[in-house]
């Protein structure tokens, strides 16, 4: 379970560009939740995740993950317990080592690297097995350098990698936006077999509305650093993406990206 | 022939022997994908290390081995300026070498040590039957291949796919869970204690340690390397390594070349400088010759 207590997160603070990111965030995400956030630009939805992840500090309050505080810990510390996929799809793969380099890299995620040999036998048949659940073929290809696959091919591997030894927390930073419609439609496919599979505790930030009721339970709208909709299982079936964009436009935002990501 | 054969020995050995310093600009240049000029200083702090150990009476493997401890701090000093003080890869480099300009003369006292007559690795070796040339000649390709050897298991462990992956992606890897400032500072200490085994073997080999033998080091570390991509390949860690030691020999006889063409020895830095900016640019002037031919 996550909980999050009064988190806030200013940027520039004491400055003309001062911009309040995260307004004393207050949420509780049990486990097995699998959550869509959606907003504008600037609404701190990426904020959120990042805080979470440990990539930038919180100014005020705390972040629990089962009970324990991490609110403290380092990036690389808190990554035994989170997978991240990121939007961009050249950023989370090591472009110049093989597939089977970056699958053995993430098995080992949050342990202390040894003088041990990077693969064994067995990891590899694992890799191979896993890979071919993926359905690219790219269970044949172990020793092919992760440069060569494409931004979808690397983002279905970034996602495995992610979910390779299962995290208590899964973040997805927009991770199909980079990606052409029907691709993204493929790895978000894929994203919810996962999560479902291992039964993950699950973030998901999305441009597209109708991917964040598609996929999981819950979802969440955000604004100015705020969470201003929180609707789950029942109230989320009957929730329409017509009555999210309603709600956009009752609160006054207006983001290019999100209408063209949503346009009719 | 035979006269060939000759001319080719002592570029064979200077190119095993560089080749040694050539693995560590390999390491921290390509794999860690950080420019380094701590190797200036590193090389002859090795050997300056060596030799007066050697001079004071010690065992000479002895000395070679804390010089190869004494890169590996050098190294550590370059890593720590840059991550623990943010300080950029490539001024914290050049901090740590104009540090060493003034350690490496404290560690010989002077700035020139002869080494003629005295007891060097080369020296016992050869006493072991080998003979002279034998010796330097089994010793220098003996060593870089342990070298390549060691290098090769180590970038093939979790440790060793950590620090390449730090050098790629560095999000990525600490995404999962790595402290890149740690594999930063361990390749860096590693890329310096191999320069520094190199100035150590450069020393004995050449009889004599001197404080501004380590000028250009990094030109030619790169040269090393970047001959070594082109002629030989990258195509997996394995070939790659034995690359620069390859593309190290090359290098080397490329000097003796231009030196036996006439070429003043005063003049070679420059030509060092102009072989890495054609090699560096190769890509780009590949590009626009082929530009030119289809005639756009």
């Amino acid at each position: 379970m996550l909980r999050l207590k009064n988190v806030r997160k200013v940027f520039q603070a004491g400055t003309v560009n001062e911009k309040v990111a995260l307004a004393a965030i207050n949420l509780e995400i049990p486990a097995g939740d699998f959550v869509t956030i959606i907003g504008s630009n600037g609404a701190g939805k990426s904020t959120l995740l990042n805080v979470i992840a440990g990539v930038y500090p919180v100014d005020a309050g705390r972040i629990y993950l089962d009970d324990q505080d991490v609110t403290g810990w380092a990036e690389h510390v808190r990554a035994r317990l989170m997978g991240r996929v990121f939007q961009d799809p050249l950023l989370g793969t090591a472009a110049s080592m093989t597939i089977e380099e970056n699958l053995a890299m993430a098995l080992r995620r949050g342990e202390k690297r040894r003088l041990r040999k990077g693969i064994t036998a067995a990891e590899r048949a694992l890799f191979r097995e896993r890979l071919a659940e993926l359905g690219l073929g790219l269970e044949n290809r172990l020793n092919d350098r992760v440069r060569l696959l494409s931004g979808g091919q690397r983002q279905a591997l970034t996602l495995l990698m992610a979910t390779l030894k299962k995290p208590q927390l899964l973040l997805l930073d927009e991770h199909t936006a980079a990606l052409d419609p029907k691709t993204g439609e493929k790895v978000l496919d894929l994203t919810i077999r996962l999560v479902e599979e291992h039964r993950l505790t699950t973030l998901m930030v999305t441009h597209n509305l109708h991917q964040a009721l598609r996929a999981g339970n819950r979802t969440l709208m955000m604004d100015e650093g705020q969470i201003i909709l929180d609707v789950r299982d029942a109230e989320r079936q009957r929730t329409t993406v017509h009555d999210l964009l309603a709600l956009f436009e009752k609160r006054g935002v207006y983001s290019d990206k999100l209408l063209l990501a949503n346009a009719p | 022939m035979l006269a060939f054969v000759g001319f080719l020995v002592s570029p064979l050995e200077q190119g095993l022997i560089y080749g040694m310093m050539a693995l560590g600009v390999y390491l921290s240049f390509r794999v860690l994908n950080y420019a380094d000029l701590t190797v200036d200083g590193s090389l002859p702090l090795g050997a300056a290390i060596t030799a007066s150990m050697i001079v004071a009476g010690h065992d000479p493997w002895l000395a070679t081995l804390l010089a190869v401890l004494g890169g590996a701090v050098a190294g550590t000093a370059t890593g720590l300026l840059h991550t623990q003080l943010r300080i950029t890869p490539l001024l914290s480099g050049i901090l740590t070498m104009t540090a060493l300009y003034s350690i490496n003369l404290r560690v010989m006292g002077r700035s020139n040590i002869p080494l003629l007559r005295a007891d060097t690795i080369f020296n016992q070796a050869a006493a072991l039957g080998l003979g002279e040339r034998g010796a330097s000649l089994i010793l220098a390709a003996g060593t870089a291949a342990l070298l390549i050897f060691l290098l090769y298991l180590f970038l093939e462990t979790e440790l060793g796919l950590a620090v390449r992956a730090t050098g790629d992606n560095e999000q990525m890897i600490k995404s999962l869970g790595v402290n890149t400032d740690t594999t930063k500072v361990l390749g860096l200490a590693l890329s310096n204690a191999l320069v520094a085994l190199s100035g150590s073997y450069v020393a004995q080999y050449q009889h004599f340690a001197d404080v501004g033998m380590g000028i250009g080091t990094i030109i030619a570390g790169l040269a090393s390397v970047i001959i070594g991509e082109v002629l030989f390949g990258s195509s997996s860690v394995w070939r790659a390594l034995v690359a620069v030691v390859g593309g190290s020999f090359f290098y080397r006889l490329v000097i003796a070349l231009v030196l036996w063409m006439g070429l003043q020895p005063t003049d070679l830095k420059l030509m060092t400088a102009l072989l890495v900016v054609l090699a560096l640019a190769s890509p780009q002037l590949k590009q626009r010759l082929r530009l030119g031919a289809s005639g756009s």
